[in-house]
C-alpha cells in the first residue's frame, strides 16, 4: 500500500517537474535558439533566382571586401569601448561617494536620484539632448548669450554628441552594480590600509578596486552590450553621418530587403559582442553566471 | 576618502562639486524636455515665447495638443496593451523558472541556467531580427505546405509581444529567483504537515511571500516593455507602439507635442515608481 503510494507520489512529482521544465524549454528553443540558428542559415545563402537559394559565403565576403561595412563595424566597436571606459571613469567617483562617503537618508536619496532618469524612456532622454545640442538649442543659445559665439553653433550630428548620449544612457547600468559592490566593502578595511601607511592611491588600487571588480565587470559588460546594440542614440544624435552598425542591419533588413546580408551582419555583431564579453570575463577571471546575477 | 579618514578641505570641496555636476548632467535633459512642453512656439527651441497649455490641450493644427492627437493616443493604447500581455506572460513563465532553478536538481541544470541568461547578452536589434527571420521562415513553410497564411507570424503586434517577452522573462526570473532563495522551505513543509497539498501550500504560503518580487518584476517588465525600442523596431507592423510613433515624428521634426508626451511618460513612470516603493516597503521582513 505504502509502496504504491510512494510510486504515485513519484509520478506526480515527475509530472510536476516536467510541467515546470516544458515552458522554459519552449521559450528558449522557439524564441532564442531556433531563431538564431535560422539566422545563421539565412546568412549562409545567396539568392540565385526568385525564391531559389544556394549555399554561399558571399554575404560574409561582401562584409570584408566592402570598406564601408568593415569601417562601420570597427568604428562601432571602438566607440562602444570608449563609451564604456568613459562611463566607468565618470560613474566610479559618484558611486564611491554614494556608497562610502554618504550615510543614512542623503545616501538613499542620492541613489534614488541616480535611478530616476532611467525610469523615463531612452527616447525622451535622447530628445532632451537634441533640444540641448541643436543649432537653435539651449547650449548654443547660452554660448551666444555669454558672448562665446557670435552665431548659432550646431552641436548635434557629430561623434561627441553620440558619445554624450551613449554615456548618459548607460550611466544607470554602471552606477547600480558599482554602488552595490562598494557598499559591501567594510570601511575598516580601508582604514586598515591607511593605518598600515598606504596612500590614497595605494588603498584605492589594492583594496577598493579589487573588491569592486565584480561590479566593475558586470557594469562594463552590460554597458558595452547596450552601447554596441544601441540604435536610437546614434541615429538621433549622429544623424546621417553616425555610421553605427545596427543601422546597417536595419538598412539591410527593412530598407533594402536584403535579409541574407542583414542576417550576416547580425551574426557578426553577435560574435563581436560575445567575444568581448568572454574576453572581459577571462581577463578578470569572473564567471558569467555570477556577473549576470 | 571616507568620513573616518581625514582629507583636505580642497579635496572634499572638489569631490562634492564633481558629484553635484554629475547630477546636473543627469537631470538637465529631462528638465529641458519638460520645460519646452510649455513654450508658446511651434518648435521645441529657443527663444522662450511665454507659457502655454496648447501642447496638451490645443484643438487643431498646427497647434494640435496631446489630448486631441488621436495618432499619439492610439499608439499609447497599443503600447499599454502590448506591455500588459508581455508582463503577465513573462511573470508566469518567470515564476515557473524560479521554482525550477531553486527547487529542482536535474542534469544539465547549469547549462539551462546559462541558456536562460543568454537573452541578456543578445543585443535587442539582433533578438528582433532573429525572431523576424525565424517567424517568416515558419510562415513561408506553412504557406508552401498547406497554402495557409499565418498572419500572426508576419511583422505586427504578436511578434512585438513575443520579442519583448523573450528577454523580459530572463529579467523577471532573476528577480523572482532571488526572492525565492530567501524563502524558508520549512514553512511550506509545515503547511503540508497541517494537511495542505503541495499546490495549496505554494498558493497560500510561498506565493504571498513572493508577492513583492512579483510586483517589482511586474513593474520593471511593464516599463521595459512600454519603453522598448530596439526589438520592437524590427518586428513592428502597421500598428505603431508609442516609442516607434515618437521616433518617426522626431526624425521628421515635430512640434512640442512630443515634449507633452514625454512629460506624460515621466509622470506615469514616477507614479509607478512611487507605487512600487509603497507596496514593497511594508512587506520587507
Amino acid at each position: 500500500m505504502s509502496k504504491a503510494n510512494g510510486n504515485f507520489n513519484r509520478t506526480q512529482y515527475r509530472l510536476g517537474f516536467f510541467l515546470l521544465l516544458a515552458p522554459i524549454v519552449l521559450w528558449l528553443s522557439l524564441l532564442i535558439i531556433l531563431p538564431h540558428i535560422d539566422m545563421v542559415l539565412v546568412s549562409l545563402r545567396e539568392r540565385i533566382a526568385s525564391r531559389q537559394y544556394g549555399f554561399s559565403f558571399s554575404n560574409y565576403t561582401a562584409f570584408f571586401t566592402e570598406p564601408l561595412y568593415w569601417n562601420t563595424f570597427v568604428r562601432t566597436a571602438v566607440m562602444s569601448i570608449v563609451a564604456t571606459v568613459l562611463t566607468l571613469l565618470i560613474a566610479f567617483p559618484v558611486s564611491f561617494y554614494i556608497a562610502k562617503v554618504l550615510t543614512g537618508r542623503p545616501r538613499i536619496a542620492l541613489f534614488i536620484l541616480c535611478l530616476l532618469p532611467f525610469w523615463v524612456s531612452e527616447l525622451v532622454r535622447t530628445y532632451g539632448w537634441m533640444i540641448l545640442l541643436r543649432e537653435t538649442g539651449l547650449i548654443s543659445g547660452a554660448l551666444q548669450w555669454f558672448g562665446l559665439a557670435d552665431q548659432p553653433v550646431e552641436m548635434l550630428y557629430n561623434d561627441v554628441a553620440i558619445m554624450v548620449g551613449l554615456i548618459y544612457t548607460s550611466m544607470l547600468f554602471m552606477v547600480v552594480p558599482l554602488v552595490t559592490t562598494l557598499d559591501s566593502l567594510d570601511n575598516s578595511l580601508i582604514e586598515a590600509g591607511y593605518d598600515l601607511g598606504g596612500s590614497s592611491w595605494n588603498v584605492m588600487r589594492s583594496i577598493v578596486i579589487p573588491h569592486a571588480m565584480p561590479g566593475i565587470m558586470s557594469g562594463c559588460i552590460v554597458v558595452f552590450m547596450l552601447t554596441l546594440g544601441n540604435y536610437l542614440t546614434p541615429t538621433l544624435l549622429g544623424g546621417k553621418s553616425s555610421l553605427w552598425f545596427t543601422e546597417q542591419i536595419y538598412t539591410q533588413f527593412i530598407t533594402r530587403f536584403n535579409w541574407e546580408q542583414g542576417a550576416a551582419f547580425g551574426i557578426l555583431l553577435l560574435i563581436l559582442s560575445s567575444l568581448i564579453v568572454w574576453l572581459g570575463l577571462k581577463i578578470t577571471r569572473q564567471s558569467f553566471t555570477r556577473v549576470m546575477s | 576618502m571616507i568620513p573616518s579618514i581625514p582629507s583636505s578641505r580642497f579635496f572634499r570641496v572638489s569631490y562634492l562639486s564633481y558629484v553635484t555636476l554629475f547630477f546636473v548632467f543627469l537631470i538637465t535633459p529631462l528638465v529641458v524636455v519638460a520645460a519646452f512642453s510649455f513654450n508658446d512656439a511651434l518648435f521645441p527651441s529657443l527663444p522662450w515665447n511665454g507659457f502655454t497649455w496648447d501642447w496638451y490641450l490645443g484643438k487643431g493644427e498646427p497647434r494640435l495638443g496631446l489630448f486631441h492627437d488621436d495618432a499619439l493616443l492610439d499608439s499609447i493604447g497599443v503600447s499599454v496593451q502590448v506591455a500588459i500581455v508581455t508582463t503577465m506572460a513573462s511573470l508566469a513563465l518567470a515564476t515557473c523558472n524560479a521554482f525550477l532553478f531553486e527547487r529542482e536538481q536535474f542534469p544539465g541544470k547549469n547549462f539551462l541556467y546559462v541558456l536562460m541568461l543568454m537573452p541578456l547578452v543578445i543585443p535587442g536589434v539582433i533578438l528582433g531580427v532573429s525572431i523576424l527571420v525565424f517567424s517568416s521562415t515558419v510562415a513561408n513553410w506553412f504557406e508552401v505546405q498547406f497554402g495557409y497564411e499565418i498572419e500572426a507570424l508576419r511583422p505586427g503586434l504578436v511578434l512585438v509581444t513575443l520579442g519583448q517577452f523573450a528577454f523580459l522573462t530572463t529579467i523577471a526570473t532573476l528577480v523572482i529567483s532571488a526572492r525565492l532563495r530567501k524563502f524558508d522551505i520549512t514553512q511550506e513543509e509545515a503547511a503540508m504537515n497541517l494537511g495542505a497539498s503541495r499546490l495549496t501550500a505554494i498558493a497560500t504560503v510561498t506565493l504571498p511571500f513572493l508577492k513583492p518580487a512579483l510586483f517589482g518584476a511586474g513593474v520593471v517588465a511593464f516599463l521595459m516593455s512600454f519603453e522598448n525600442f530596439n526589438t520592437t523596431l524590427m518586428l513592428v507592423g502597421s500598428d505603431a507602439p508609442l516609442t516607434i510613433a515618437m521616433f518617426d515624428r522626431l526624425r521628421e521634426g515635430s512640434t512640442p507635442v512630443l515634449n507633452a508626451v514625454s512629460v506624460l511618460l515621466m509622470v506615469g513612470s514616477a507614479c509607478l515608481a512611487l507605487v512600487s516603493l509603497f507596496v514593497q516597503r511594508p512587506a520587507k521582513p
